[in-house]
């Protein structure tokens, strides 16, 4: 999410699955598309069909690459040199230092002209770390990463914002300290015979890649990206992924049809639970959640420290009032902060990682699962049920008695005798849980459409809705904190939580909740258009202002609308934000805002209208001219140029240098996987990342770089037949059948090597533990070369684990705790292991 | 040859014997209602047109009209009526005490009255209205959630709102991450 | 290469004649057919188990898969190299959709003593279950093997072509749900013109395509052609599909002539040899 996010301003996908049958390559990498999106894949289908190259880079040939043009074998974990040695190609390209719609499009979208500060150090100058690294802390300091001039230039203009300082430029493009040429030189070295070197790709194959990039890109050709969870699970993935937004911003491809970067999800609204988070570190809205530092401890201060001056977050106070509105009501008033107060502040990481590591140490006691099964999707999984085995209490909602419902009679340390259900005390209740056709709702897909699934019949026996769980619990506890004064009963009384509900079972009435969340006036309920309507002075409630205008004034929930076409399908549900399909489409026309050319037009300006017309709605102010100049003192969008397609940014720029946002640098940088067989070619002396969060503990050792006991990388991944932490597909038995046990893939290769066959049982282990499964010697894997010496790899589908009917060894008992800075997530893509053949003792494995 | 052909549907000389069911075959969601749905696998978000009798769902297939989907769907998708009839669904409330080695069943409502008592205990025993610093935090770092991409969105707004903005809790997390 | 198929691409498929068009280059073997029909047709769960044949785990068409991917691994050459510069759409790991061919002369139907299975006004063949009595004779007189008898009901179960669905106008459960179209549904004639393009041109892009179930491949030895035909790009044994499928029934009259002429010499020779004993008993 901040890899989008930190150089382009959202973190969703910039486009949609249906602008895909509109690309003229498709570079599908970190994704195995076909497999995991079956019904995506159509669109990559349509688009062969009309001519589309179609590139799959990945580790496996996998049912993606079978239809590919090319498939690019490339070692787990060494994405990042590929996507910089395809930007230093790029930068190199005869065709794009002659094209003038390169040099126009980087010029007016992008900062590429602007001057960094000349205290800057390349990792390239410091041999593997950015300037302001504090070896101590395993930390950056930002402040020498800042445009040129300003100590914290992007600090220095918040609110009460001082005036706007231009940042010094070069439109020639040629000054050293240019971001343009600052990103040239951090990539120089990455070339084809380091992707050879790295990767283990043949360098022309290599170059046939990037050539067929490049000539699928320009003013009437667009190339797409689409990556999943490949990337993202990388201790760089947030840089991986920043490096394919730098890519995509180079070669003019973001904001137009058939270009852009498309993030593939894997849950059915994983984006609607970022955007309305269940997440530690935001509030709806991609708001942050405040913090216990002084910079916060009141509505003004986080104001002050979080309210950029310049650009569409400029409105913050609107979106974060509105929301303080819709939570406390009318506990909320000018006087008090709106109740800010209430608004707990968060103390530290306590991401998914660390949750698990704070209930094994006992600070988490309680504990709610909802749909997701930690058992078998944690990583270091042993460690996961020893923290679900050292809480007071744990409830758990499915549809299927998960692994996480029955670890404390069923794990293989309880089969094994090593614990027994009289040793762990956790309280367990286990609540059976509605599924989409049993309840109202929306879910918000992989392009931000949000839909809304009808409610066909009522849920069976005790299975209710998660809406209606939560609204009996927050009754509930209403009651039993009824007259308590202190500072947590406060808390909750204050909460607004008065719901109509329907039906026999009580549910609460959903669309009740829907307009909450799109906002409304507070004087008399109407709801607001969208969010430019929304109000600092208490004046609007709106649960998440992104959503805003989903429910229309009128009353109508837009994510009902169900009139497709073939185009932008503009009345099929509500993409987020304001029904925008295409984000920045403001790029999809030239800067006088005429198309790029007539086979990619998107939207442009209409001078007879004074407004920009087309085919989506613009992801920009409607009526503001191109040669649109802010004047001086200008404030928020007003302060962005009628060329600037990026309205959440500062300067309304994509970004190639990115000054703030990352917490490990402001260009993407190779490092090797926490774990890895190979050291780092470009940086020997820092081969992982310096700012990796790790968890240095006896329960979760690491591998050391090179180590001989676990030679061999593992990267795991899904199947088609089966979903995430198979809780809602082990358990159904036409999708248990087609993929019934926990295998691994390897390779006839390493296969011959330890002497393995075909549906023989092997035993994957790793320092964290051991994973039983059959393996399938294929082709499909291959041995590749890095460095010379031969590097082995191993797949195993995660899904698996010792419930239902599909059962398997558990993947995640092998992978580690440890992640990226930015988006704390976890690697699970790439680290190593070894692998024997035979089996764990007898009944500890089904 | 017109005589031909309509030899193919016989035995020798008899005409094919059309048994009454064949005759009376039709397809199931013949008057059926229809509700529209969204998969709940991935994120590809495909419409699904859920046919209904007497409360009972009949069949769940692709909706024509979907932009996305276009009426097709993966086998997850084409899965989902068996989710939802799964021979090994669960539809009662299970508990299990602490040291037991034995679910026990319980009523929903006994349930929900014990959890929220937990909860409240849990949380008296671990609220922080100021940090050591002297910030007002309002915050228990006692309780967790775990879960949101599988619910629906306004299930995370619900749960965000009461567990984080009414009860103090931080730890709360999704799939996002994993 | 033109195969003689995709010029010729003809069955004695009737007019009105409906079917499928399974085209391998399109499928990217989801399994979404299998599952689609099951979900349809309310079947059961196969036996179980993991076969360590590609990812394939359900084997074969059966009594309960009426849809089955089949999936062939031909990735590397002999020595070993992985291709990466691949021809268009599938190839590589090849996968196939089967199903019931529902052939323009059923050997089934003809196998078939009791008149459970019929032809139906699609011109598709269905068996009927309130009429069979699993007596198995359609079983070996499939050329493909696909009729079974399941072991719950002891009768013969195959593909119907969603003939419920059909006589209400809806598509059959598996052409729907496919996401890549790979599964195409219509009339025969239709659904060969387009086969005859669509190799056409991939056969201009340089892939080996060819039309499976046309009296040239596959629709051959007197079944006239299959309703339900396929595109693939290798020959049909790599799929473990017959390249050239005869109809049981053809042989019954050389049977029948080689029978009977069994017959005549074995009595010839009886009364040979009585001749013979006459004069040994002379001798």
């Amino acid at each position: 999410m901040p890899g989008l996010g930190a150089r382009l301003g959202r973190g969703g996908a910039t486009t949609t699955l249906a602008s895909l049958a509109e690309s003229d390559c498709i570079v599908i990498m970190g994704s195995n598309m076909a497999e995991n999106h079956p019904v995506g894949f159509r669109f990559v289908v349509k688009a062969r069909e009309r001519g589309a190259r179609i590139i799959h880079v990945d580790p496996r040939f996998s049912r993606t690459s079978a239809l590919a043009d090319l498939h690019v074998p490339i070692r787990p974990g060494s994405d990042l040199v590929f996507l910089g040695a395809l930007v230093n190609y790029v930068l190199n390209s005869e065709r794009w230092n002659s094209d003038p719609f390169f040099r126009e499009y980087v010029l007016h979208y992008t900062n590429a002209s602007v001057l960094v500060s000349p205290d800057f150090r390349d990792t390239e100058d410091l041999a593997g770390v950015f300037s302001g690294y504090d070896p101590q802390q395993h930390r950056y300091d930002p402040s020498s990463w800042q445009y040129a001039g300003r100590v914290q230039p992007l600090d220095g203009e918040r609110w009460p914002c001082r005036p706007r300082i231009e940042p010094e430029r070069d439109p020639t493009l040629q000054h050293p300290n240019c971001a343009l040429q600052v990103v040239k030189r951090h990539f120089a070295r990455y070339t084809p015979e380091l992707v050879e070197q790295a990767c283990g790709v043949p360098r022309d194959l290599f170059v046939e890649v990037a050539d067929t990039i490049l000539a699928n890109s320009g003013r009437d050709r667009t190339t797409a990206f689409c990556y999943a969870v490949a990337w993202t699970q990388h201790t760089i993935g947030t840089q991986i992924i920043s490096c394919c937004a730098l890519l995509q911003l180079l070669l003019g491809n973001i904001g137009r049809p058939g270009g852009g970067i498309l993030a593939l999800r894997g849950h059915a609204t994983i984006q609607g639970s970022t955007d309305i988070p269940t997440l530690f570190d935001l509030l709806p809205g991609y708001l942050k959640m405040p913090q216990a530092i002084p910079q916060h401890a009141t509505l003004a201060d986080y104001f002050a420290h979080e309210r950029p001056a310049t650009g569409l977050w400029y409105d913050m106070p609107k979106f974060l009032i509105s929301l303080l509105k819709a939570w406390y009501g009318d506990a909320a008033t000018p006087e008090n902060d709106f109740a800010y107060e209430f608004l707990p502040k968060i103390g530290g990481d306590y991401s998914f990682q660390s949750i698990l590591t704070m209930m094994k140490d006992g600070i988490i006691k309680g504990l709610f699962v909802m749909g997701m099964n930690p058992a078998v999707g944690g990583q270091n999984a042993r460690l996961a049920r020893q923290a679900l085995a050292n809480l007071d209490w744990l409830v758990v909602r499915d549809v299927h008695e998960i692994e996480t419902a029955s670890f404390w009679y069923d794990a293989p340390e309880v089969r094994s005798g090593e614990v027994r259900p009289q040793d762990i005390k956790t309280e367990v209740f286990f609540l059976p849980a509605a599924i989409a056709a049993e309840k109202d709702g929306t879910f918000t897909n992989t392009h931000r459409l949000v839909q809304w699934h009808d409610k066909a019949v009522d849920p069976p026996g005790d299975a209710r809705s998660e809406a209606h769980f939560v609204f009996q619990l927050g009754q509930r506890l209403k009651e039993l904190y009824a007259g308590d004064e202190s500072p947590a009963g406060r808390q909750i009384a204050a909460l607004t939580w008065d719901y109509p509900t329907v039906g026999p079972h009580q549910e609460l009435d959903l669309m009740a909740v829907a307009r909450e969340i799109s906002g409304y006036r507070v004087s008399d309920g109407r709801p607001v258009a969208g969010f430019q309507e929304l109000a600092d002075d208490g004046s609007t409630a709106c649960g998440c202002w992104i959503y805003s205008g989903i429910v229309t004034p009128e009353g109508e929930h837009r994510a009902k609308r169900r009139r497709g076409d073939d185009r932008a399908s503009l009345d099929w549900g509500f993409a987020w934000p304001a029904n925008r399909r295409i984000l920045y489409n403001r790029a999809s026309a030239d800067p006088q805002g005429r198309p790029w050319s007539e086979r990619k037009k998107w939207i442009w300006w209409d001078p007879e209208q004074q407004r920009w017309v087309g085919y989506d709605v613009p992801d920009f102010p409607a009526s503001k001219p191109p040669d649109y100049q802010p004047p001086p003192g200008a404030r928020g969008l007003e302060a962005h140029p009628g060329t600037a397609p990026f309205i959440m940014m500062l300067d309304g720029q994509g970004w190639l240098f990115v000054p703030r946002g990352l917490l490990d640098g402001p260009l993407p940088t190779h490092y090797e996987p926490w774990e890895t067989p190979v050291t780092n070619p470009l940086y020997p002396a820092q081969p992982r990342s310096p700012v990796a969060p790790v968890f240095l503990r006896p329960d979760n050792p690491y591998h050391e770089i090179g180590d001989p006991r676990y030679p061999y990388v593992i990267t795991t991944y899904r199947l088609t037949e089966h979903h995430t932490a198979g809780g809602m597909s082990r358990w159904v038995p036409w999708l248990a059948e087609l993929q019934p046990a926990g295998f691994v893939e390897l390779s006839p290769e390493l296969a011959r090597e330890l002497g393995i066959t075909t549906g023989d049982w092997v035993v994957v282990e790793t320092a964290r533990g051991c994973a039983e499964a059959r393996a399938l010697v294929t082709e499909r894997v291959q041995p590749l070369v890095i460095a010379g010496r031969t590097v082995h790899v191993i797949g195993m589908p995660w899904h698996f684990g010792f419930g239902g009917l599909a059962t398997g060894g558990i993947a995640n008992e092998l992978a580690a705790l440890v992640k990226d800075p930015n988006s704390l997530i976890h690697e699970a893509k790439s680290f190593t292991c070894t692998i024997r053949k035979g089996r764990l003792q007898e009944g500890v494995v089904r | 040859m017109q005589l031909l052909q309509g030899l193919r549907n016989h035995i020798g000389l008899v005409p094919n014997p059309v048994s009454q069911a064949t005759r009376q075959a039709r397809s199931r969601i013949r008057g059926a209602e229809v509700s529209i749905s969204v998969c709940p696998y991935c994120a590809v978000g495909c419409s699904q047109l859920v046919y209904t009798k007497d409360g009972r769902i009949l069949d769940i297939e692709g909706n024509y009209e979907s932009p996305i989907n276009g009426g097709t769907l993966c086998p997850k998708g084409a899965a989902t009526w068996q989710l939802i009839h799964s021979p090994l669904r669960e539809l009662r409330v299970k508990y299990r005490a602490p040291y037991s080695d034995h679910w026990e069943e319980r009523s929903l409502d006994w349930a929900m009255e014990r959890i929220a008592q937990l909860v409240k205990q849990t949380r008296d025993a671990t609220f922080v209205h100021r940090d050591e610093n002297g910030l007002v935090v309002n915050r228990t770092l006692g309780i967790a959630h775990l879960g949101g991409a599988t619910l629906d969105n306004e299930e995370n707004y619900l749960i965000k709102k009461l567990f984080t903005g009414g009860l103090g809790i931080v730890a709360v997390e999704n799939q996002a991450r994993i | 290469m033109n195969s003689e198929s995709t010029l010729v691409g003809r069955t004695r498929a009737r007019p009105g004649a409906f079917g499928f068009l399974t085209d391998t280059t399109l499928c990217i073997g989801c399994k979404a057919c299998e599952v689609a029909c099951k979900q349809w047709n309310q079947l059961p769960m196969d036996d179980f188990g993991f076969t360590g044949m590609s990812y394939d785990n359900t084997g074969d068409l059966g009594a309960t898969t009426w849809r089955h991917v089949a999936f062939i691994e031909r990735v590397a050459d002999r020595q070993g190299r992985r291709p990466t510069r691949l021809q268009p759409f599938q190839s590589h790991w090849l996968m196939l959709s089967d199903v019931c061919k529902h052939c323009v002369n059923a050997g089934c139907m003809e196998a078939c003593p009791t008149g459970a299975i019929i032809r139906t006004e699609f011109d598709t063949v269905v068996i009927q279950q309130d009429v069979c009595n699993g007596c198995g004779y359609c079983v070996p007189a499939c050329p493909f093997g696909v009729p079974a008898l399941s072991p719950l009901d002891g009768k013969a179960h195959k593909c119907t072509l969603c003939y419920d669905r059909l006589k209400d106008g809806l598509e059959p459960a598996c052409s729907k749900a496919c996401p890549t179209d790979a599964i195409q549904f219509g009339p025969v004639h239709a659904l060969m013109d387009r086969a005859k393009a669509r190799v056409a041109e991939l056969q201009a892009q340089g892939v080996d395509a060819r039309i499976y179930g046309d009296e040239a491949l596959g629709g051959t030895g007197g079944i006239g052609g299959l309703n339900a035909f396929f595109i693939l790009t290798a020959p049909p044994e790599v799929y473990n599909l017959p390249a050239a499928p005869e109809l049981p029934q053809r042989r019954v009259l050389p049977a029948f002539l080689t029978t009977a002429l069994a017959a005549l010499v074995l009595g010839v020779a009886t009364l040979l040899s009585f001749w013979r004993t006459k004069e040994v008993r002379h001798g």
